[in-house]
């Protein structure tokens, strides 16, 4: 299949999907559950992706994640909220100090910015370290990132520890997507570049990429930049979905969770990335929800049910992936319009040299 | 052969999933409760949503536009968190509810709250005492007092019983009900010319070792801690260990079995604002502890005993103020039940429910306050305060 | 004089919140030194057995449930090696990992369905939770029982891996994990007893911290638990003295933190200073240096 014919695939596959998006969104309530887990499932594909961009193809095993989430949200809060809403928002400041609001788009690059910018400074020290160690320093950073934005003495910009909230969101799923989808084919786009054989490269080994002439530093840097900047990105997007934003939801637990995903989803694959972040989305907010509640069929009180059974079924089962399925879902393949064409004719082929099926 | 299993086990849940949302009923009228059953707050929620519970046993079905409805709870754990919260919210939304009671705890609600705005869906504050709940919006109703009242309640009675010039005020961080109580207690200690030494605690901390001593060190004659039922516990613990003399103050929360076993045998001086008086109603105690006592389940959401929470009691008002409110409105529609919402009013055991036109707050200006007796492990009642006794 | 005993409380407190973050820590530590994983489910095997004591105290006496929380939590350690790290022992380092968040995960979850999310209060044991004055600091006597006891605990655990077989072959182990199986040592009965060992102090560091702070919840084990490992990274990690000490100076750096009014920072000024070790001292304190291998 000629490269051409896959890209324009593709995008009609994506307009497909934009498409489908919006057939629903004028049919199904506004407040169905379906668009919960879609946006938020966008949002953790973004994250996950670029935390991929780190540990799948990089090979930096870093845990910061959501102190950089956190530096997004704040400077697109920060910067959004009404002048007429400050007063209320920063009830305990005198209305804080920010007197204006810029447009929601320019706030929310402004955090991916931030967040890049506050990932070169930490990095510049820590990228020298080695694995766990990195992995650890990073958590650290973004621990002190969330410390930094509750001090009371920054409450006047940050509000403190208090909540964030009035800031204008956008409602529609379908914006959630173009972001994502745009973010995150940036991200594929630079991983099928020099720089992401470069990277792949250090991943693989560390001094044999050196002795190939890669810049170490260099790369290293760019990769940890690159994935804060969306990290950013994507948490701006998370204080649109949620409508307010706390610096105590940024625990080092949400860096688990993406890294969760990430995993299961298979380190070193993209598409693995979101396609698992929808799954875990979706089953921890919406299908395994009725575990939680109290269930008779007929008279019979279902055993077990009660608050608290749905993670304890959720984290068995995440066992279970990691266990015995430990390549995830994607392994480091791509579920791409070429990976299907080949395997479409591969099939073909097999069929017609007598029936073999395809595992 | 594993991607089989794999995706077998993914489709299969995919399925229950799909089974599990596909129940409906005729004829009937959803309340959601939105409340903590776990985390910091579980305790508390838990005997706020028994109240409602009771009140839904007593009265079971509604009347609307001449048409009897049953009344369904649609009962949903925040889990005390500002960001598993909204998402309770989104289901609760989604479960196409009326109107939506609570949640305790003020930071919840006030996460939750753009949510059903967006939804359209009036909310009715039961004990969430943050301004900022209500503050702005048209939705949020509230039928308890609101913290700068209950901080100046607290600020007079400390320097008023205890001629206490300096107090010591422990919040926790990130936590809306407590900075926001504790800012305002500040405000008004400060006002009647007391000193304030304010301190925070993070989240999941458990040690409070140094804050007491620091509390003993600045010679601080009140320690007012606006903290969830959980903190306290180990401040009360920690406290009679250090051999603090002071008098513990706190707001609402406080008022729960919890405090008074935490506080039992120990030498320790508890008062805490509240709502509701334990014999305030006879009636209502007597039909509430019978509820309690009725199940193993209903005696283990109340903490093991049949000690009738403030909050208990809030919950059955807002409960039948809900009623009231659906009864006006002559449908279930939830923009008319926000209508309906500012002209409700009710004689609600915990006293007079109207809502104010600006905010949608309870028009309320008297808080008990209670002192936890160490020795029967109960509340002893000590004063009522309103705003006449502050000025 | 008066400076001194307005601050020894702080002091005290430190100390004492350092030697149950060690016993934490060694676990950490030896774990990290032979098998190269960060055990992050340890601190929730900490909460866990002050759940385990919870739960037993209500049912049976004292001197019965304190062995009991001791065999349980041993058996919990062990249990989660063998299904959760064993079968992983040939795969990437970041599964392993993975799993032990898996892991810790579930008995978060797992503790959070039995207790219905709320807080437990952890018995009061006798003697132990007595408040007592000592150079003027009122506290429960725990406070300054734990120090000793967990300094005659290093003591003894030094001692076993010095001294013994089974300490020869966790030593051996840790230099170079290959050699050491070819050499002919029992490594899974290495590795389990590492765990063990790790479990048993977690659980008696679990019976000093709740004694103390008599609250137990789903995520109790979490700070302390990234408290121990910073304390093990610190003092160089594979090092039983230098978690110790490690864990030591965090607990008495972070009382200090809090008497001055920093409360805020508390937690990240730990993480701060783990930072500035890592960076000067990449290995921490008192770590060996480690060789690259191409």
């Amino acid at each position: 299949m000629k490269k051409k014919t896959e890209v324009c695939i593709s995008l009609l596959l994506i307009g497909l999907l934009f498409l489908l998006l919006f057939i629903l969104e004028q049919r199904l309530p506004r407040t169905h559950m379906l668009f919960t887990v879609l946006k938020k499932g966008a949002i953790y594909a973004l994250v996950g992706v670029s935390m991929n961009l780190l540990n799948g193809f990089t090979g930096l095993f870093s845990l910061g994640q959501a102190g950089f989430m956190l530096l997004g949200a704040y400077t697109y809060g920060i910067l959004t909220i009404p002048v007429a809403q400050r007063a209320n928002v920063y009830l305990y400041y005198d209305g804080g100090i920010i007197q204006f609001a810029i447009h929601p788009i320019l706030a929310m690059i402004a955090g991916g910015i931030l967040a890049a910018i506050f990932a070169f400074l930490i990095g510049l020290p820590v990228l020298r370290l080695k694995s766990d160690y990195l992995a650890i320093a990073t958590l650290g950073f973004a621990e002190i990132i969330r410390a930094i934005f509750q001090w009371d003495k920054l409450g006047p910009v940050t509000n403190g520890s208090n909540v964030l909230r009035s800031f204008p969101i956008y409602r529609s799923v379908l914006f959630y997507f173009a972001v994502a989808v745009i973010c995150i084919g940036i991200i594929a786009f630079m991983i099928n570049s020099t720089y992401g054989r470069a990277f792949k490269a250090i991943r693989d080994d560390e001094i044999a990429a050196e002795a190939m002439g890669i810049n170490l530093a260099h790369h290293k840097r760019i990769a940890f930049v690159v994935s804060s900047f969306f990290a950013g990105i994507s948490g701006a997007l998370l204080a649109m979905y949620q409508t307010n934003i706390q610096a105590s939801m940024f625990k080092s637990a949400m860096t688990y969770e993406i890294l969760l995903m990430v995993v299961i989803g298979g380190i070193g694959s993209i598409t693995g990335s979101c396609i698992s972040s929808f799954l875990f989305i979706a089953c921890s907010e919406w299908w395994l929800r009725f575990l939680d509640k109290d269930t008779f069929i007929g008279d019979f009180h279902v055993p077990l049910l009660r608050s608290g059974f749905r993670k304890v079924v959720f984290s068995v089962i995440i066992m279970i992936i990691v266990l015995f399925f430990r390549q995830g879902i994607m392994g480091t393949k791509e579920f791409s319009v070429r990976g299907i064409y080949r395997w479409l004719t591969r099939r073909k082929a097999n069929k017609q040299k007598g029936g073999e099926t395809v595992g | 052969m594993k991607k089989r299993i794999f995706s077998v086990m993914m489709s299969a849940a995919l399925a229950i999933g799909m089974l599990a949302s596909a129940t409906t009923m005729a004829a009937t009228v959803k309340i959601g409760v939105f409340e903590p059953a776990s985390g910091d707050n579980g305790a508390g929620g838990k005997q706020e949503t028994l109240g409602i519970q009771y009140a839904n046993s007593i009265a079971p079905t509604v009347e609307i536009g001449g048409e009897t409805y049953d009344v369904v709870l649609d009962i949903v754990d925040n889990e005390s968190s500002n960001d598993k919260g909204p998402t309770a919210a989104a289901q609760l939304v989604g479960d196409g509810v009326s109107v939506v009671l609570g949640s305790y705890g003020s930071g919840v609600s006030i996460a939750a709250s753009d949510i059903f705005r967006e939804a359209g869906i009036p909310a009715i504050g039961v004990t969430c005492t943050n301004p900022q709940v209500t503050l702005g919006n048209t939705h949020y109703f509230r039928i308890c007092f609101l913290d700068p009242f209950q901080g100046s309640v607290l600020a007079s009675f400390a320097s008023e019983n205890f001629g206490a010039k300096k107090a010591y005020v422990l919040t926790k961080l990130g936590d809306d009900y407590s900075a926001g109580l504790g800012f305002y207690f500040t405000k008004a200690f400060q006002a009647l010319g007391g000193e304030v030494v304010s301190e925070t605690f993070l989240e999941g901390n458990m040690d409070f070792a140094s804050y007491i001593t620091t509390a003993k060190n600045e010679g601080c004659e009140v320690f007012f801690a606006p903290t969830s039922t959980e903190a306290a516990a180990l401040i009360i613990n920690q406290a009679d260990a250090q051999g603090l003399t002071i008098p513990l103050l706190a707001g609402d929360t406080w008022d729960s079995n919890v405090i008074l076993n935490a506080a039992a045998g120990k030498n320790v001086q508890i008062y805490v604002t509240t709502f509701y008086q334990e014999g305030g109603n006879p009636e209502f105690d007597e039909g509430v502890k019978e509820f309690i006592n009725s199940t193993s389940v209903n005696l283990a959401n109340n903490g093991g005993d049949d000690t009738v929470a403030a909050v208990t009691a809030m919950g059955y008002d807002a409960y039948f103020t809900a009623l009231e409110a659906l009864k006006a409105a002559g449908s279930t529609d939830a923009a008319a039940v926000n209508e309906a919402l500012w002209g409700t009013t009710y004689e609600g055991v915990s006293g007079h429910i109207e809502f104010d036109q600006e905010n949608g707050d309870a028009v309320r200006d008297a808080a008990f306050v209670k002192m936890a007796n160490t020795e029967t492990a109960a509340w002893d009642f000590v004063a009522q305060q309103t705003t006449a006794d502050i000025d | 004089m008066t400076w001194l005993s307005r601050n020894l409380p702080y002091l005290v407190a430190g100390i004492s919140v350092g030697g149950q973050y060690a016993l934490i820590a060694i676990g950490y530590t030896m774990v990290y030194g032979i098998l190269r994983l960060i055990n992050f489910a340890h601190g929730d095997i900490f909460m866990v057995a002050g759940i385990i004591m919870v739960y037993a105290s209500a049912s049976m006496p004292i001197y019965v449930s304190i062995p009991l929380v001791l065999i349980l939590t041993v058996l919990l350690g062990f249990t989660v090696e063998r299904v959760a790290y064993k079968p992983l022992r040939s795969a990437p380092r970041m599964s392993v990992m993975i799993s032990a968040i898996g892991v810790s995960y579930l008995l978060q979850n797992l503790v959070f369905y039995i207790t219905g999310g709320l807080t437990k209060q952890y018995p009061a044991l006798p003697w132990l939770g007595d408040s007592v004055t000592v150079f003027g600091v009122t506290t429960k006597r725990v406070t300054f029982v734990t120090p000793i006891l967990t300094i005659i605990l290093v003591v003894l655990l030094v001692l076993l891996i010095k001294k013994t077989k089974i300490g020869m072959a966790m030593r051996a182990a840790s230099k170079d994990f290959e050699t050491s199986q070819l050499m002919g040592i029992k490594i899974n009965s290495v590795i389990s007893t590492t765990f063990i060992i790790g479990s048993l102090l977690a659980a008696v560091g679990s019976l000093l911290f709740f004694t103390n702070y008599t609250g137990v919840s789903p995520t109790s084990g979490a700070m302390p638990g990234l408290k121990a490992f910073v304390a093990a990274v610190f003092g160089g990690i594979g090092s039983i003295p230098g978690a110790v000490l490690g864990a030591f100076l965090i607990g008495i750096s972070e009382n200090l933190i809090r008497g001055l009014g920093w409360t805020t920072f508390q937690d990240a000024f730990t993480f701060a200073l783990l930072i500035i070790v890592l960076i000067f001292k990449p290995t921490g304190l008192f770590g060996e240096k480690a060789t690259d291998k191409v």
